[in-house]
């Protein structure tokens, strides 16, 4: 790795930084600004109300308040719920969740890319025949139309028509239960991958060095895997980051739909009856693994090919 | 090839001894200058946009199918005898029943909770009605409007936004530029999920609440386009030659970028209509929806979706509605894009 690499490496990882903090301080503010005391008891003397800041901390300067707040996150300690669970430590509540509604995003990406780079590379190898109109019909479709209402479509065909699967979670058998609301998550991961895969693969399938390859005489199969595949697959690295956005986002309504035991469905839950500290908790959670993901895919398309860190570089 | 050449060798001899000449060639009756017919009618750019853009079939369809659904919702809660927020419990959620359709085994008015019996014997609600009883056809014809209309908003004011932010990025450069992209990039790492909640937290839900939302989100893919395409504009010629000329920076971002890049935001602004209309009904599913009775594409899913194992058709309509218009909304921006600038095509 050169000089440059490195540099740009620093500049995203201090960017993200910055944003994390900026995060953390706007959460932290939103607590801070919102209306009344957990101690506003009227049999409380201002002497004993202020013994109580004190014990808390409360007396000190909001930015003392602030790093301590930031100590406390770091070690994982995000307060008590208000209202879901009383005095339930939120850091207990959200942890059994993660699991789930990582396991569900995850197998959604990974079950969409792989179909969504075979039916791109199909598509582009059978140009203007069956596979390559049923791809950019699949494609417009799965690009414009909403997870959740495929996941609501989904739910009355194979739920309620055809009484296959169930409509709701169930921890017994979370295998069929993920089913429908992978298959949702996954559509509109196939969609985009698919559509970037095609055109990518047609633009490699013409440049010059597919051409000196042919004209070499190698043969077609030897052509593809190894020469064209290769080279269409790492910009699909790029889509990936807005892809994960989108499942973030989708997630939730489709947890809430399913009414699986997610993150997604604890934040509308805690959103509907304003518990405050698992709202922030899980904000900070989604940016945190927001932040991380882009840097990651900044970082690793940077060193694959440098001329992205050089468009940006000059931003 | 001429006879008597039948090996290698003879061919080489033959070639040795050849040489070109003047009576090899002919000059064939061809006109030496290419005539250009003088009537060749100029076409203006718009011109050329619109053919490419009938061509496509898509489109087409796409902006004929948005066209009727803003007729629809605008006509359909006007002529109709119901109301959207008229409650009435002795019709509650019953099925989706159009005069002439029965033969279908669709709109038949079978599978409701209420029967279409006695008193109700002649009524018709096309698309059913919700379960307090309100007319679903004007229901989510209505909402088709506000949600139209959240989105169409959210869309003018981002367009706004993120043309003033981008060409003042772009075109002055420098230190204004730099401190303008920092801080565009700190607020594009905030994930959208983040500022809606916490954006819950602060507003009341409401039509005003979510179509802030929508532009605090939105706004910042605009400014990154304008961005981009000032810079490309910035270095051309007649840019220059305007600066030469004595204009200043007003008159040169506003007379002279502005309308080159015109075509870009068109497209871009296309492109996050159906995704403002997408952040409406995610919003109406996560609690911050259009208050009851007022009825919004996303909150009509929101309601439906409670009953969805007994009255499936309360949330159906609704999602197909959606899922149509955001098609439709997409097919038309496609071809929009590849109408304005067919070289930007399969990207």
């Amino acid at each position: 790795m050169d000089k440059s690499t490195i540099r740009y490496i620093v500049r995203r990882l201090l960017i993200s930084i910055v944003t994390l903090l900026v995060i953390v301080f706007v959460l932290f503010m939103m607590l801070k600004l919102m209306p009344g005391t957990p101690f506003n008891d009227e049999k409380l003397t201002e002497a004993q109300k202020a013994q109580i800041y004190a014990a808390y901390g409360l007396d000190k300067p909001v930015f003392t308040q602030f790093l301590t707040y930031v100590a406390n996150m770091l070690k994982g300690d995000f307060g008590i719920s208000y209202a879901i669970k009383r005095n339930m430590p939120v850091s207990a509540l959200v942890t059994p969740r993660i699991g789930i509604s990582f396991g569900l995003g995850i197998g959604a990406c990974i079950i969409g890319t792989i179909l969504g780079l075979v039916l791109g590379i199909v598509a582009a190898l059978n140009r203007n025949h069956f596979w390559d109109t049923f791809a950019t019909i699949l494609s417009v479709i799965g690009v414009s139309i909403p997870s959740f209402v495929f996941c609501l479509l989904l739910l009355l065909l194979f739920g309620v028509k055809i009484p296959v699967l169930p409509v709701l979670y169930n921890a017994a058998r979370p295998v069929q239960s993920a089913i429908i609301p992978m298959i949702a998550m996954s559509l509109g991961v196939v969609a985009n991958v698919a559509r970037f895969t095609r055109s990518e693969m047609i633009e490699v399938l013409g440049s010059e060095y597919i051409q000196l390859a042919q004209a070499k005489g190698i043969s077609r199969r030897r052509l593809i895997w190894v020469h064209a595949i290769r080279n269409c697959l790492i910009p699909v690295i790029t889509v990936l980051g807005p892809i994960i956005v989108g499942l973030m986002t989708g997630s939730m309504v489709i947890e809430k739909i399913c009414a699986i035991p997610g993150l997604g469905s604890l934040l509308v839950k805690a959103i509907e009856v304003r518990d405050y500290n698992v709202i922030l908790a899980i904000s900070f959670l989604y940016s945190a693994l927001y932040i991380v993901v882009m840097l990651v895919i900044d970082v690793l398309y940077g060193i694959i090919d440098p001329r992205i860190r050089l468009g940006k570089g000059d931003a | 090839m001429p006879k008597g050449i039948s090996s290698q060798k003879q061919l080489d001899e033959f070639l040795e001894g050849y040489h070109i000449l003047d009576q090899d060639y002919e000059l064939i009756d061809i006109p030496t200058r290419l005539e250009q017919e003088a009537a060749v009618p100029g076409t203006t750019f718009m011109h050329d946009v619109w053919v490419r853009f009938k061509s496509n079939k898509g489109a087409l369809i796409g902006g004929v199918i948005i066209l009727v659904f803003i007729l629809l919702s605008f006509l359909c809660p006007m002529f109709s005898h119901y109301t959207f927020d008229a409650v009435n419990t002795a019709e509650q959620s019953m099925a989706p029943r159009i005069p002439g359709l029965e033969w279908l085994g669709w709109f038949n008015g079978q599978g409701g909770i209420r029967a279409y019996e006695g008193a109700y014997a002649n009524t018709f609600h096309y698309f059913g009605t919700d379960v307090l009883g309100r007319d679903l056809w004007v229901r989510c014809w209505e909402g088709c409007r506000i949600s139209l209309f959240v989105a169409g908003t959210a869309v003018l004011v981002n367009v706004f936004i993120g043309i003033l932010y981008g060409m003042i990025s772009g075109y002055f450069g420098g230190v204004v530029d730099s401190i303008m992209q920092r801080f565009q990039e700190i607020v594009n790492s905030i994930p959208t999920l983040v500022i809606l909640t916490l954006l819950l937290l602060i507003m009341k839900p409401g039509l005003y609440t979510i179509i802030v939302a929508l532009i605090l989100t939105e706004w910042i893919g605009m400014a990154r386009v304008t961005r981009a395409q000032v810079l490309k504009i910035k270095e051309e010629e007649f840019i220059l030659a305007s600066r030469t000329l004595g204009a200043s920076g007003f008159f040169i971002i506003f007379k002279k970028v502005l309308p080159n890049i015109f075509g870009q935001i068109i497209i871009m602004a296309m492109f996050s209509i159906p995704n403002a209309i997408f952040y409406e009904a995610f919003l109406a599913m996560v609690g911050l929806g259009i208050p009851a009775p007022q009825a919004s594409l996303g909150s009509l899913i929101n309601d439906g979706f409670k009953t969805i194992l007994v009255t499936p058709f309360q949330v159906f309509i609704p999602v197909v509605i959606l899922g149509i218009l955001m098609l439709s909304f997409n097919l038309l921006a496609d071809g929009l894009r590849d109408a304005f600038d067919p070289k930007m095509k399969e990207m």
